[in-house]
């Protein structure tokens, strides 16, 4: 019972929280009021530093567990990087990487 | 992230554009409902291939976590947003705190933000349509309404069957992969990769369109740092923190020195 309230709390926290931040532009900015050029600009530079997070966050135990995490985690992207370069196909890059990975974990 | 994708897809949408001009010229009334529809689709076939295999993924890896498919349905229905998800499922298998879990919302999702400025004046205009546009806005369906090549009531017409169809899509790929992940016999360890390999993509995205890859590179640098400073399980929220400072605090110094 404590765990259902936990994860419900949890997500229904989230959808505010994330409702709210796509709401915001739309509250700040109603009647033609124009985004000062400082958020223009962070709006450029903010959206990749935030996914090379998330990308060292996918490789985070990869320093405790080299062999069973590390090693096959950053193949897998460089095969995906790779194919990726290649074909530019979002679907085939992350069959062909996630494919990748499992295989290696089953073999090494 | 989808730029490329939709190229793929845009041979056929031309086509569909060029009917829709004409079909336009001769009859000067409203374009067919049903052709639009068809625009729509076509156009959101690249957001079809992944949003079913990545929230499949997604929901294999809830059901993998202990956590019940309705849940995974739930989120995909009430969050909407596919990184978060994934980080979510983490969290709630390690059982933060639920603070920790909206402060990670908010710095991850921080970027939707920018997405929707975009979009300010036509969401405004379509009345009860408007709060559903501004829920449903993600990176893909961002990629695919910047390549519309309509106008006002046509383009308004066809971002929302966009939105509608994509999520349509996520919703049921995450229902199937609750499905598959109690049915399938074999392990599906590993499969959380898929998400490494999104976020690889979208940043790749993001690499080829920048003309500074100083925040990337910053991002890259802060998150490496503070997973050696503050271990596995507690460095995201701080890297997420310090690197949003340290862009803001770049992009203010950049301006006085424009200045």
């Amino acid at each position: 019972m404590m765990r259902s309230w936990y994860i419900l709390l949890a997500i229904v926290m989230s959808a505010l929280i994330t409702f709210g931040l796509r709401a915001l532009p739309f509250v700040l900015f109603r009647g033609g009021r124009s985004m000062p050029e400082w958020m223009q600009r962070l709006g450029q530079i903010l959206p990749s530093a935030i996914m090379a997070v998330l990308i060292v966050y996918c490789l985070k135990g990869a320093k405790s567990n080299p062999i069973g995490i590390g090693i096959p985690r950053i193949i897998a992207v460089a095969v995906v990087v790779a194919s990726y370069k290649r074909k530019h196909n979002t679907f085939i890059s992350i069959i062909v990487g996630t494919a990748a990975y499992m295989i290696m974990l089953r073999c090494m | 992230m989808l730029k490329n994708l939709t190229a793929k897809g845009s041979g056929l949408g031309y086509e569909l554009i060029d009917f829709v001009n004409r079909f336009s010229r001769r009859n000067c009334k409203k374009v067919d409902k049903k052709q639009l529809f068809k625009y729509a689709f076509i156009k959101s076939i690249p957001i079809m291939c992944s949003y079913l295999f990545v929230s499949m993924a997604y929901g294999i890896l809830m059901e993998e976590s202990g956590v019940e498919w309705y849940y995974s349905l739930l989120v995909s229905l009430s969050v909407y947003t596919g990184a978060f998800q994934f980080v979510l499922t983490t969290l709630l298998s390690a059982g933060a705190s639920i603070l920790t879990i909206m402060i990670t919302a908010l710095f991850m999702n921080s970027r939707q933000i920018f997405y929707s400025l975009s979009f300010v004046d036509e969401f405004s205009s379509m009345g009860w349509k408007k709060p559903y546009m501004i829920h449903t806005m993600t990176d893909e369906t961002y990629a695919v309404n910047c390549t519309l090549e309509l106008k006002d009531a046509e383009k308004k017409q066809v971002m929302f069957w966009v939105a509608f169809l994509s999520r349509c899509y996520w919703m049921t790929g995450a229902v199937i992969g609750g499905v598959l992940g109690q049915i399938i016999p074999f392990s599906l360890e590993g499969i959380d990769f898929s998400m490494t390999a999104l976020f690889v993509i979208i940043f790749l995205d993001q690499w080829e369109k920048a003309d500074t890859h100083k925040p990337a590179l910053a991002g890259l640098a802060v998150g490496i740092i503070s997973l050696l400073i503050f271990g596995e399980n507690q460095f995201m929220l701080p890297a997420l923190i310090i690197v949003s400072m340290l862009l803001v605090w770049y992009n203010s110094r950049k301006q006085v020195a424009v200045e």
